[in-house]
C-alpha cells in the first residue's frame, strides 16, 4: 500500500515536471523591411523567456517584406501566427479581405496594438553637399530623392503623408499639397517596393542625394553602413508612425498556438523587450526606457494619422487606392 | 597557294581580343567578384556564412526543388518532344506554343498563376486549407513555380534535334518487330542523348538559380521557405554582404560542377559524339 502512495506520488510529481517537456512550438512573425535586425533580438529574447516561464522550447521564423505585399501574402494563405506590420491600414485590410483577424483587433493590446513607434526623417550623404534641411529642399531642381513605392510599401505611405502633411500645412490648401508631392515624386528615380531595397539603393548603388526613411532605417543604415558616411537630417515637421501587431486568430487557433503567440506580443511591451526596441532605433513607449534612450530620439512635431488624416482606412482611399491621388500625381518612367 | 582564311592577321586578333574581353568582362569579372567579396573578411567569416543553419537550409532546399523538378521535366520534356517530332496529329502547333509559353510569361506572372489558383483567395485555397494541405508559401509551391518556369528546356533542346533526325530509323525498328518502348531506348534515345544531356543540364541551372517565380510563392520564411537566390537577397538586404556573396559562391559552385559534369562526359564520350554529331 504504501509503495502505491508513493508512486501515486511520483506519478504526480512526474506529471508535473512534464510542461518541461512540452514539445517545442514554432511561431511564423510576418512582418515588414526593416525590423529584422529588430525582431532578431526580441525573438532570442522571448525564447528565453517562454522557456523559463513554461519549459517549452519557441522557434521564431521570420518573413520580412514591403508591409503591403507581407499583408498579400497573408491573405493568400501565408500561415502567419502574428503579424508585425509598418501600418494599422494593413492589418485592417488582412481582416477585412480574409476574416483571419477578429475586426477588433487594434483593441487587444496597449496603445492600439503599437508596441513601439517611430517617426520619418531624412538621411544624407556626408556633408550634406546638396544642403538638405527640410522638405522644401527636396523639391529644389537637382535633388534626386529615394523614397520607396506606396502602393506596396508601409514606410512609403508614411513617407507621402509626412510630405503631404507638410505641404498642407505650410501652403495651406489641399491642392498644393497635391502640387507639393507631384514635384516631389517627379524627382524619385526608382520606386523600390519597400524600405530596405530603397535604403540599399541609396547606400550602397550609390542612388540619390537624399533617402526619406524611417528613423530606425536611418540610424541602422548610419550605424551599420559604415560612421560618417551618412548623415540623419531630422525636419522641421514629420508625421508619428505606428506600426501595429496583432495575432492572426484563425492561424493560432487552427495551429493550437495561440497562448505562445499572445505572450509573444505581450512580451514587446515588457521592460526588456522596449529596451531592445529602443536600442534597434524604434521609440519605446515605455516611459522609463523613453527617458534613458532621449538622446538618441529627438522631439520635433508630429502629425496624426488618426487626427490629420482621419485615419487609416480615409487616407487609404484618398491617397493609395486605385487611381485616388497617388496615381493621379505619379507617371513612372522619363518625364 | 592560296589559305582558306582571306582576313587579314590583325582584323583575326581583334576579333579574337574582342571575344575573349567579352567574356572577361561579363563572365570571369563577376566570378572573380563574387569570390573576392565572399573572402573579403577572410576564410573564418567565409565558412561561418555557409555553415549558418539559413544558408543550409537554403541550399538543402534548392537542391530538392531541383531533385523533383528536373527528373519531372525529362520525362514531361522527352514525352513531348517525341510526340511532336515523330507524329502528326491535330493541335501540333499549339502545342508547341504552350510549350514556348513559360519563355514568353514573365516569371512573376508565373507565379502569381499559382497564387491565384492555390491561394486562399484563389481557385482551391479554401479547400486545400480544410484538408490541411499547403501549396503555395511551401515547399510545392517553390516546386511548382520551378517545374512551370523549367518546363522548355528540355523539349526545346530536343524537338529541332529529333525532327532533323527525322523518323526512317523508328519506322525501321518498328518494321522490324520492335515494341514502341524497345524502339524509344534503342534508338531514339541514343540518338538524342546529347542533345538531352545539354536540355538536362540547362533546366538544371535554371532550376537552381530560378529567381522571379519563387519569389512570389515563397512567402520568404527564414529557414524553411527561402531557396539559395532568395536567401542571398535577404542576406544582401541585411547588409551582411560578406555572407551573401559567400552564398554566392554555392550557387557559382554548384554551376561550375554542372559545367564540369558536361565537359567530363564530353571528354568520356568523344568518340560517340563525334560519330552522331549530335
Amino acid at each position: 500500500m504504501r509503495w502505491l502512495i508513493r508512486s501515486a506520488l511520483a506519478a504526480g510529481a512526474l506529471a508535473m515536471a512534464l510542461p518541461t517537456l512540452a514539445a517545442p512550438v514554432t511561431l511564423l512573425n510576418v512582418s515588414y523591411d526593416p525590423t529584422r535586425e529588430l525582431y532578431r533580438s526580441v525573438n532570442a529574447g522571448f525564447a528565453r523567456d517562454w522557456q523559463a516561464k513554461t519549459g517549452q522550447a519557441v522557434t521564431i521564423n521570420q518573413s520580412h517584406g514591403g508591409s503591403g505585399k507581407q499583408a498579400r501574402s497573408v491573405i493568400d494563405g501565408l500561415e502567419a501566427d502574428v503579424v508585425t506590420l509598418a501600418l494599422s491600414g494593413d492589418i485592417d485590410e488582412i481582416a477585412a479581405r480574409s476574416q483571419l483577424v477578429a475586426p477588433n483587433w487594434q483593441g487587444r493590446l496597449p496603445y492600439k496594438s503599437t508596441p513601439y513607434w517611430s517617426t520619418i526623417v531624412f538621411l544624407v550623404r556626408k556633408g550634406n553637399p546638396k544642403q538638405i534641411r527640410d522638405w522644401d529642399d527636396l523639391v529644389k531642381p537637382g535633388v534626386s530623392v529615394l523614397t520607396p513605392n506606396p502602393k506596396t510599401g508601409g514606410g512609403a505611405r508614411w513617407n507621402f503623408l509626412a510630405a503631404w502633411g507638410y505641404a498642407q500645412k505650410t501652403y495651406g490648401t489641399p491642392a498644393a499639397a497635391q502640387d507639393f508631392v507631384r514635384k516631389l515624386y517627379a524627382q524619385v528615380p526608382v520606386l523600390d517596393s519597400g524600405a530596405r531595397g530603397a535604403t540599399t539603393n541609396f547606400a550602397e548603388r550609390g542612388l540619390g542625394d537624399v533617402l526619406i526613411t524611417w528613423e530606425n532605417e536611418a540610424q541602422l543604415a548610419a550605424r551599420e553602413l559604415g560612421a560618417g558616411r551618412f548623415e540623419i537630417v531630422v525636419p522641421s515637421v514629420s508625421i508619428r508612425t505606428e506600426p501595429s501587431v496583432a495575432v492572426v486568430d484563425k492561424v493560432v487557433d487552427r495551429r493550437g498556438t495561440r497562448k505562445v503567440a499572445e505572450a509573444y506580443l505581450a512580451y514587446l511591451y515588457t521592460p526588456a523587450a522596449q529596451e531592445l526596441i529602443a536600442r534597434n532605433g524604434y521609440r519605446p513607449r515605455d516611459a522609463a526606457v523613453a527617458q534613458r534612450y532621449a538622446a538618441r530620439f529627438p522631439q520635433l512635431q508630429l502629425f496624426d494619422i488618426d487626427r490629420n488624416f482621419g485615419g487609416w482606412k480615409k487616407a487609404q482611399a484618398t491617397f493609395f487606392a486605385d487611381g485616388a491621388v497617388f496615381d493621379r500625381i505619379y507617371t513612372p518612367g522619363p518625364r | 597557294m592560296k589559305t582558306a582564311v582571306t582576313e587579314p592577321r590583325w582584323l583575326r586578333w581583334l576579333l579574337i581580343a574582342l571575344a575573349l574581353g567579352f567574356l572577361a568582362l561579363n563572365l570571369a569579372l563577376p566570378l572573380i567578384v563574387v569570390f573576392a567579396e565572399a573572402f573579403r573578411k577572410g576564410a573564418d567569416a567565409y565558412l561561418a556564412a555557409i555553415r549558418d543553419p539559413e544558408a543550409l537550409t537554403a541550399l538543402r532546399l534548392t537542391l530538392t526543388v531541383a531533385a523533383i523538378a528536373v527528373p519531372l521535366n525529362i520525362v514531361f520534356g522527352l514525352a513531348a518532344s517525341w510526340a511532336i517530332a515523330k507524329f502528326d496529329f491535330r493541335g501540333k502547333a499549339l502545342l508547341v506554343t504552350l510549350i514556348d509559353l513559360p519563355f514568353s510569361v514573365s516569371p512573376v506572372v508565373a507565379g502569381l498563376i499559382y497564387v491565384l489558383l492555390f491561394g486562399m483567395q484563389g481557385w482551391f485555397g479554401p479547400w486545400l486549407r480544410d484538408h490541411d494541405v499547403q501549396i503555395i508559401f511551401a515547399v510545392p509551391g517553390l516546386v511548382l513555380a520551378t517545374l512551370f518556369i523549367t518546363f522548355p528546356f528540355v523539349a526545346r533542346e530536343l524537338i529541332p534535334l529529333m525532327e532533323e533526325q527525322g523518323r526512317e530509323e523508328e519506322e525501321a525498328a518498328l518494321s522490324l518487330g520492335a515494341s514502341g518502348w524497345a524502339t524509344f531506348r534503342r534508338v531514339t534515345l541514343p540518338n538524342i542523348r546529347w542533345g538531352l544531356l545539354y536540355g538536362v543540364l540547362l533546366c538544371n541551372a535554371r532550376a537552381m538559380g530560378e529567381f522571379g517565380a519563387v519569389s512570389v510563392v515563397s512567402g520568404h520564411i527564414r529557414g524553411k521557405t527561402n531557396t539559395l537566390p532568395l536567401h542571398i537577397e535577404i542576406l544582401y538586404n541585411e547588409y551582411n554582404f560578406v555572407a551573401a556573396f559567400a552564398v554566392a559562391t554555392l550557387l557559382a559552385g554548384l554551376a561550375l560542377v554542372t559545367l564540369v559534369v558536361k565537359s567530363f562526359l564530353e571528354w568520356r564520350y568523344a568518340e560517340q559524339l563525334a560519330g552522331h554529331g549530335a
